[in-house]
């Protein structure tokens, strides 16, 4: 059922809450030309519960990880533990304003210090900044830094970054956007970067590469060693992709194998909800040397010797167990200066902080464990099954795996007709036609969350959508059936525009 | 493993399946000395230590609830209807994503057209897109679009002196590799004549704020004055402004502007020490094309029933790559979805009541202060919700004095960002002050002067 906008349900005089009567006198209002005419403001009228029964309606017209298995590759759609909700809401942390002096917000800046020093530990990264507010921005911010630390040695020649071409598309829009040029990599016959064409695109013109490990093919790369020496051998960076951390979560530290600097997601390995569409927060670690650059202000801990004694012995969790220190905020020398307003997604950050609380270190490594299990599993049912190719079939995936929409029988069947009949099944569709150098990809992406039933359900939904697809076509071709609406047509969303209506 | 489903008896089932032996054979891949590090992090806590721990670090703050409080400066104490997090707080709407299939997204892209339709009402825009991070990166992003859609290649942008000091700062960040010549915003006490004679051919976009980062009502005829002489130029026009204000001021729609952005906070979003926030944009339908950001559009299925798609998305990173107009994926969708909710709720007349209320509040204060001997107010025109107090003793003085006697934030200390001023104070009061809190305040300030007095003797 079609649901009608604000604007249609919207009737004359009708209004939702009111504020206490004026406890001041009126003070004349500014000349006529500064002012909206007092009918003349464009908002609906609605009542409170007409808006109460609008968006719980709408919210019904939603399939969402709390409803429904939703195997989005390379978004890592992981169960939003209920916890992070109720603190993040605690009035301590929502009713602080972020220009209050430090002494009054002692208890948030310790939330992004150990933040920062649980993140720092977990990827070997020497520094973090807390910063910016999703992974493409966490990206941006990492290629300026690299931009800035070759710019500060002088070393003004390099302009190129390298991307590979199964990069996620935020790489070379970034690169664009830090003012440098993208050289595109091709990728090997086992999916890894194709060390040939790195050697030769290397020279002193490149400023560094983005590598995402495991890579949106779900593999790990074979040769990390051999790319982030050569890489540095010619003098450049390594940035690091972190969107995939779910499946090296404490199994290996991304500084360790060479790179130099790395985003999170905390929206994925860290499970704070994707908001549908947002917001995330994409932190940032950088090895010693780029830690100058870092976009501040950080927080920092103003010590007495105990407490410094214990931090030099490596003791970083006595940071949780002593209160013989007093926090406050720093930019480092060289900064590439502040991303965002204030100091960051803050109710993102307490949401990823309660969670590393929970699971400490060895619960962390035991999220990559499963998230690789569950998509190893399904990859192996499918391939069992044999309707599906699966790129790279003969080696083990992480944390997500690509099938491909190429069925035997079924010529003129596509994944997008494959994702929208998983609909009808109770399903969200996997990542479609990404990577693009997988035709007809199907990014699959259970995460750790979910229980072999889900996947059993899952994996029999798409062989029997397999079958269907050579038996009675049309089934698919016009899915989906039920969902809240039917095949939506996107060209003439975008031929005829209508983006508001009041 | 808190959140893990399966039993060691279903994961060896599983392992059987795949053919490994254990999960350790499944990474392999991974370098073997650099397998398994150690991690010093914190032991696991149970959900009930991790609720006391939080608990106790969140009580550890003083937040505003316990404290009175004038502190503005781009971010706002509004009243929030319950209804906001009630409905905000559904979880079919936070654990979904990106509406990529439009087809089991409907809530969320309706919820999203419904948001840029109210803000494109609000600002008296044509268009408006689903979300920036902030006020700020909202303010980068429509210069670096104003850079792509203006004719030619122009590479200098003016940005106004009382644009927020972390607005302009992002826009540097944003923008450092792109060689550009971002001029205004130093040259002391810059009106927008200053402006508009630094606004020469090679200018691509002129940023101001309205009302400003002091609190300032600009005039519509001197705004649509500056956007007529812009735009003879060849340059648009972007007005960052306070979505609260046009619940009663002109919208920047109505006097020229090309771009309309700004901090959407203030709209049914806490304060949150500083985030998540939602950086609002809207824009003529003439240069959507050059946006960044997703956009909700409306259109048919396949029964001719309407329904909301993502579009326009051949601007995007995901299909452009290189040349997408943004590198943006994440945005502030569920922030957007508060907004419109507190949009939808509060209304025609409820939005004009809050605005009316911070408008004669923020007057009341401002003469009781003026009436304060050694106070004086510094804007030389209407303000709105904010205004700046020239003190008599140093700020940073003052406001100790008035935090430990009197359990007052009394506002934000704008020395270090405009010295010119001398002593001033930013002090923003809003439809959450009492008379009792403004009186306070005065009875504070007046005692400080008083002190000042005596060191003075």
């Amino acid at each position: 059922m079609t649901e009608p906008t604000v604007y249609q349900l919207s009737s004359p005089g009708r209004h939702g809450p009111t504020l206490p009567a004026l406890d001041v006198p009126l003070a004349p209002l500014p000349d006529a030309q500064f002012l909206r005419a007092a009918d003349a403001l464009p908002l609906p009228e609605l009542s409170e519960l007409d808006v109460v029964r609008h968006f719980v309606r709408l919210s019904q017209k939603n399939m969402s990880i709390d409803t429904t298995f939703y195997p989005l590759g390379s978004c890592t759609m992981k169960y939003n533990p209920k916890i992070n909700e109720k603190v993040a809401g605690l009035s301590g942390f929502t009713n602080l304003h972020p220009l209050q002096d430090a002494d009054m917000t002692q208890g948030a800046m310790q939330v992004l210090l150990e933040l920062q020093v649980y993140l720092a530990e977990i990827s070997g990264f020497a520094a973090i900044t807390l910063q910016p507010a999703a992974g493409a921005q966490g990206e941006l911010t990492g290629v300026l830094i690299m931009r800035a630390y070759h710019l500060d040695r002088g070393d003004v020649k390099r302009t190129k970054i390298l991307v590979p071409d199964s990069a996620h598309g935020t790489n070379p829009a970034t690169t664009t956007m830090a003012g440098l040029q993208v050289v595109e990599l091709p990728s090997d016959s086992r999916g890894n970067v194709d060390l040939v064409a790195l050697k030769t695109a290397l020279d002193d013109t490149v400023a560094g590469l983005m590598l995402t490990n495991p890579n949106t093919l779900g593999l790990f790369e074979e040769h990390v060693l051999d790319v982030t020496r050569l890489v540095h051998e010619a003098g450049g960076l390594v940035y690091g992709d972190g969107a995939n951390l779910n499946a090296i979560i404490g199994i290996a530290k991304p500084a360790e194998l060479g790179i130099d600097v790395m985003h999170f997601n905390l929206h994925k390995t860290f499970s704070t909800p994707h908001g549908g569409g947002g917001p995330g927060a994409g932190p940032v670690g950088v090895v010693e040397k780029l830690a100058p650059f870092l976009p501040g202000p950080l927080v920092t801990v103003e010590m007495d010797e105990e407490m410094a004694g214990l931090l030099a012995a490596g003791h970083e969790h006595a940071l949780h167990e002593h209160d013989h220190y007093r926090l406050a905020w720093y930019t480092p020398s060289k900064s590439i200066g502040r991303v965002r307003s204030y100091w960051g997604q803050f109710g993102v950050l307490v949401r990823a902080y309660t969670y590393i609380r929970m699971h400490g270190a060895e619960g962390l490594r035991r999220i990559a464990e499963n998230a690789v299990l569950n998509a190893n599993y399904i990859k192996a049912r499918l391939l069992a099954e044999g309707s599906y190719p699966v790129a790279f079939a003969g080696r083990t995936c992480m944390h997500e795996f690509v099938a491909q929409g190429i069925l035997a029988g079924a010529p003129d069947i596509h994944t997008m007709d494959i994702a929208k009949r998983l609909m009808d099944y109770g399903y969200h569709p996997p990542t479609v036609y990404f990577p693009l150098i997988v035709k007809e990809a199907l990014m699959i992406e259970p995460t750790e969350t979910e229980s072999k039933a889900t996947l059993d359900a899952f994996a029999d939904a798409l062989i029997q959508i397999a079958q269907e697809a050579r038996e009675q076509p049309a089934l698919l071709k016009e899915a989906p059936h039920a969902a809240e609406t039917k095949r939506l047509d996107e060209v003439r969303a975008a031929r005829e525009l209508i983006l508001c209506r009041c | 493993m808190p959140f893990i489903a399966n039993t060691d008896a279903e994961r060896a089932d599983m392992l059987a399946a795949i053919g490994v032996s254990q999960i350790g054979d499944l990474f392999h891949d991974v370098p073997e000395g650099y397998r398994y590090p150690t991690l010093d992090l914190p032991e696991a806590l149970s959900e009930l230590e991790a609720l006391r721990e939080l608990g106790a670090l969140a009580a550890e703050n003083e937040n505003l609830d316990e404290v009175s409080s004038f502190l503005g400066a781009g971010a706002y104490r509004h009243f929030i209807p319950s209804v906001v997090d009630f409905l905000a707080g559904r979880s079919e709407f936070y654990t979904a994503y990106t509406p990529y299939q439009p087809e089991v997204s409907q809530g969320t892209l309706q919820a999203i057209f419904e948001y840029q339709s109210m803000i494109a009402a609000l600002t008296g825009m044509e268009a408006a897109n689903a979300s920036h991070y902030d006020g700020a990166t909202a303010t980068a992003e429509a210069v670096i679009m104003a850079l792509n859609a203006v004719k030619g290649k122009r590479s200098r942008v003016v940005l106004s002196p009382t644009l927020h000091p972390m607005f302009r700062e992002v826009v540097r960040t944003y923008t450092q590799g792109m060689g550009l010549d971002i001029v205004g915003d130093h040259e002391k006490d810059a009106d927008f004549h200053a402006l508009l004679a630094l606004c020469d051919a090679n200018t691509a976009c002129v940023v101001v704020q309205n009302p400003d980062f002091l609190g300032t009502i600009h005039s519509p005829s001197e705004l649509q004055d500056l956007a007529d002489a812009v735009h003879a130029r060849g340059a648009l026009l972007a007005v960052a402004v306070d979505p609260i204000s046009l619940g009663l001021l002109t919208p920047p729609g109505q006097y020229g502007a090309d771009i309309v952005m700004g901090e959407g906070q203030a709209l049914g979003i806490p304060l949150s020490f500083g985030g998540p926030y939602l950086g609002f944009f809207a824009m003529r339908e003439s240069n959507l094309r050059k946006s960044a950001g997703r956009i909700a559009g409306e259109t048919v299925d396949a029964d001719g029933q309407r329904g909301y798609v993502l579009t326009l998305s051949t601007r995007e990173q995901h299909i452009k790559r290189s040349r997408a107009t943004s590198n943006i994926c994440s945005n502030q969708a569920l922030m957007a979805l508060r907004a419109a909710i507190y949009l939808a709720v509060m209304g025609k007349k409820g939005l004009r009541s809050v605005a009316e209320q911070c408008y004669h509040k923020a007057q009341y204060a401002a003469t009781r202060i003026s009436m304060i001997p050694g106070y004086q107010i510094v804007n030389r025109g209407p303000f709105f919700k904010e205004f700046v107090v020239r003190c008599p003793l140093p700020v940073d003085e003052t406001k100790d004095h008035l935090l430990v006697q009197w359990g007052i934030l009394p506002g934000y200390d704008l020395t270090t960002e405009y010295p010119d001023l001398g002593q001033c104070l930013l002090v923003c009061v809003t439809e959450m002050t009492t008379r009792e809190e403004i009186d306070a305040l005065a009875e504070a300030l007046a005692e400080v002067a008083d002190l000042a007095a005596e060191e003075t003797e």
